[in-house]
């Protein structure tokens, strides 16, 4: 049998994001024992990538802003498929969380009072976004990292967790190996938080690192989590296209926050279409050019340009106006900042500045940038309830991107981070004062010795099959089939391209030690990434309609019946099971707001 | 097709030797597609750090023919035609495997320095101007790539970890001590153990550093004036005498 290390905490975090970060501060500050497992190293977690902003309506700026539009702002773009009161909570306690930030350290760019200074974003009515230039991301992750690291965590860095320990029904640790030894190790908690991000790794344009593949949503799945909303993935508007070197690499929201203008290869600013403003945004969004010029500088008497409509809408009016003959050189179109003032350029957004300076030759204070969507988000996940993050498994907490309930059909940018500092909090919190009520669980060594067969399945296996080559595979399969514009026969193919794979996967071989080996690391990533793959695609079949993300062109309208309902998916066996949830209604009196303001 | 040759360090604390493979090139390319290509292609166990592949996380630290380089951001092209791209680990921490070191004793570190922690007259929230911050917003750009570390000769050369907690741990005491509302007295660790009298400020630090911070003009010589002033100041001089305080 192999060996392995054990350890034990009260609460384990499992990733050390944003999300997991602010957990660990949560449960470590209310006095207990917490451990940390990083994919990574500290402080290289997915969420530096966030770049725009994190939304709270401080209302710094604009003075009408509230935690009630910003609610129904958030579900507006959400399709309605959110839950309200997690949206509801999100928007009361963001404003707290960013100025809580503060106090830790963060040093937000400043309004001409000495406030945090807030841009604006799409789908908000208001200027909300609170930011640092354009690397709001790392000024949040590394001011929780050194919270943290203060607070007494215990950091397992370059640590993958493959699988959740059971005791019964409940949760009571985590088994997976270390990358810099390859040894095993088990640790177990009595309570444990999931924040392990999203997965758009499985497509082939993404701004996703090699993290993200889903390890989070996988370990709830196989132990008997449920999921929710998988068919709902984020293709992000603006990802650089050219050169093919840097393709999918992010280009923040942020650029059209500050007067960004999208222009396809004709020259055309065609978010102005009226085809591509969905009925919800009638009228709230500039209609002349002029208009949308007079904005920048006065925006109490102006409506936004509708470059700043929501991402699901801005992706799909790219998608078609490339799919039109309307793209540019590499079939993307145009992204110009080159109408405002280039030091105002430059110290807004200088890290997409020396973005496209070093990697694309583009100076983009004199030349357009070329852009097209990528994947960066997953609103799905594991199903979380509002007040404490808890799953339906005792014992085991999801926050962040890992987890779902709060965006919807579609996220809006700058609430992924408010998401975080508000949900971790709470998953923090929830999951230590169950800790507090329980002793710790047993742990099965059946679990573990079967887990630690799966993984040297690979160096043991007589196949061939490459874990790089099969990812590509994968990659290639979803980014044809299950991207923006999705079909009944696409998604078809998709699925048994996907079964084809989960075969060829069953005969993956790896060589070399388990000392730092990539390959073998990949090995056990593309598992979860098939399976994951294999749930968007059920998932997005089963919803026959078009809502957020999911554009379904054989079913291109929303539904009303669809309207009521998540998806569900849990494992049955070696099958997915997919039911339908009711969406909790939303409650009179917020429901009332919307009949107020339109 | 056009390709390129990267000669690879490979091996592990016991020894190990340059490899060479001949990858596909195209446009736009980095050097970390390169290292992606050779564990596709040629052989999976080449190991190497890496995240976001746009310069945001600062996982991919390297040194490419000779010099701190972040891989993600190392394009192909501005190498010399023909000739192959040498890529080693860093030198001034000890390697795990291949392109892969053990940057733990940055972490270590880290932990020494206390957080920020407001003053107790601090109004909430902060009311602070632009210009009050721009200073220390520039060190707070910092991605923790560590090549600023690996370039510093006291470390690299010198290996004189025991003394000085090197330029990427001196712009965090510099933020920390420029933060208008922190409350902690931090002269005492950057003059003694971080050690800010190490640096003879040949700048090496700003030239690799990837986020282009003036580490030694912006950070280290102000907190090298900041710790003269109490220590040298004659007046202090007088009173540290007359109190008998050291």
């Amino acid at each position: 049998m192999e060996t392995y290390d054990t350890f034990e905490h009260d609460v384990l975090v499992i990733g050390a994001g944003g999300a997991g970060l602010r957990a660990t501060i949560a449960a470590a500050e209310s006095g207990l024992n917490v451990g940390v497992v990083c994919k990574s190293l500290l402080g290289k977690a997915h969420t530096v990538m966030a770049e725009g902003g994190i939304a709270g309506a401080l209302a710094n700026l604009d003075k009408k802003d509230s935690w009630q539009v910003h609610f129904m702002d958030t579900m507006r773009g959400g399709g309605f498929l959110n839950n309200w009161r997690t949206v509801e909570l999100l928007a009361k306690e963001a404003p707290e969380r960013v100025l809580e930030l503060e106090q830790y350290g963060a040093v937000f760019d400043r309004t001409p009072d000495g406030l945090i200074m807030q841009r604006p974003f799409g789908g908000h009515t208001y200027r909300r976004l609170n930011h640092v230039g354009d690397r709001t991301g790392l000024e949040l992750l590394r001011t929780l990292q050194d919270r943290a690291v203060a607070a007494g965590m215990i950091c397992y860095m370059e640590v993958t967790m493959t699988r959740l320990l059971k005791d019964g029904d409940r949760v009571v640790g985590a088994f997976g190996y270390n990358r810099e030894t390859g040894r095993f190790l088990a640790i177990k908690a009595r309570a444990v938080v999931l924040a392990t991000g999203g997965w758009g790794r499985m497509y082939q344009v993404t701004s996703n690192s090699w993290e993200s593949t889903g390890d989070g949503a996988m370990l709830a799945y196989n132990a008997g989590a449920e999921l929710m909303d998988m068919e709902m993935v984020q293709f992000h508007p603006t990802g650089m296209i050219w050169p093919p070197g840097v393709r999918g690499i992010l280009v923040t929201e942020g650029v059209r926050g500050e007067g960004g203008i999208l222009r396809n290869g004709k020259g055309e600013r065609f978010m102005f279409k009226p085809e591509y403003t969905p009925p919800a945004y009638k009228g709230r969004y500039a209609e002349t050019e002029a208009e949308a010029a007079r904005w920048l500088d006065d925006k109490d008497n102006n409506r936004p340009p509708p470059e700043l409509l929501p991402r699901d809408v801005t992706s799909r009016a790219i998608y078609r106006e490339v799919l039109a003959g309307n793209g540019t050189e590499h079939g993307g179109v145009y992204l110009d900042i080159t109408h405002r003032d280039p030091e105002l350029v430059k110290r807004k957004l200088p890290s997409m500045y020396e973005q496209f300076h070093a990697l694309g030759d583009v100076d983009i204070t004199r030349q357009p940038m070329e852009v097209g969507p990528t994947i960066h988000y997953t609103m799905g996940g594991v199903r979380a309830e509002p007040e404490t993050c808890a799953t339906n498994l005792p014992g085991l907490y999801a926050a962040g991107e890992v987890a779902c309930g709060v965006h919807g059909a579609n996220r809006l940018g700058g609430n992924a981070l408010c998401d975080l500092l508000v949900f971790g909090k709470r998953a923090g919190e929830g999951a230590a004062q169950y800790a507090r009520s329980t002793a710790h669980g047993a742990i099965d060594e059946s679990q573990i010795h079967e887990e630690a067969a799966l993984l040297l399945a690979p160096f043991e296996s007589s196949g061939t099959e490459n874990p790089y080559l099969l990812t590509q595979d994968l990659q290639a399969a979803m980014q044809q089939d299950a991207m923006i514009a999705r079909t009944e026969a696409g998604l078809l193919r998709c699925l048994e391209k996907v079964t084809e794979l989960q075969h060829r996967a069953e005969n993956l071989h790896v060589e070399g030690s388990r000392i730092y080996n990539p390959g073998w690391h990949t090995a056990r990533d593309i598992r979860f990434m098939l399976k994951i793959s294999e749930i968007i695609v059920r998932c997005a079949l089963e919803r026959r309609e078009s809502r957020g993300a999911q554009w379904r062109t054989d079913y291109p309208t929303p539904d009303p019946e669809w309207a009521r309902k998540n998806l569900i998916a849990t494992k049955d066996g070696d099958t997915v099971k997919i039911t339908t949830r009711a969406v909790p209604e939303v409650p009179p009196e917020l429901a009332r707001l919307f009949e107020e303001t339109t | 097709m056009d390709t390129v040759t990267l000669r690879v360090f490979r091996g592990d604390a016991d020894g190990g030797a340059e490899q060479d493979y001949e990858v596909p090139t195209f446009p736009g390319m980095v050097v970390l597609d390169a290292i992606h290509a050779i564990q596709a292609h040629h052989d999976s166990t080449l190991s190497c750090r890496w995240n976001c592949k746009a310069g945001k996380c600062g996982s991919c630290s390297a040194e490419i023919n000779g010099k701190p380089r972040l891989l993600c951001k190392a394009r192909i092209r501005d190498y010399p035609d023909g000739e192959p791209i040498v890529v080693h680990p860093l030198k001034a921490f000890p390697i795990i495997k291949d392109l892969v070191t053990d940057i733990s004793w940055n972490y270590h570190v880290s932990k020494k320095i206390a957080p920020f922690t407001p003053r107790a007259d601090a109004p909430k929230p902060f009311v602070m101007q632009q210009m009050d911050v721009d200073r220390i917003q520039e060190f707070r750009k910092c991605i923790e790539c560590f090549l600023c570390q690996d370039v510093c000769h006291i470390l690299r050369d010198h290996n004189r970890k025991d003394a000085f907690y090197g330029p990427r741990q001196l712009i965090k005491l510099a933020n920390l001590d420029m933060h208008p509302y922190d409350g902690l007295e931090r002269r005492k660790m950057i003059r003694e153990e971080a050690g800010v009298g190490f640096c003879n400020i040949t700048k090496c630090c700003t030239e690799v550093c990837p986020e282009h911070i003036k580490l030694t003009d912006n950070a280290i010589i102000p907190l090298k004036e900041r710790v003269a002033d109490i220590h040298f100041d004659p007046v202090m001089w007088l009173a540290r005498k007359l109190t008998n305080k050291k």
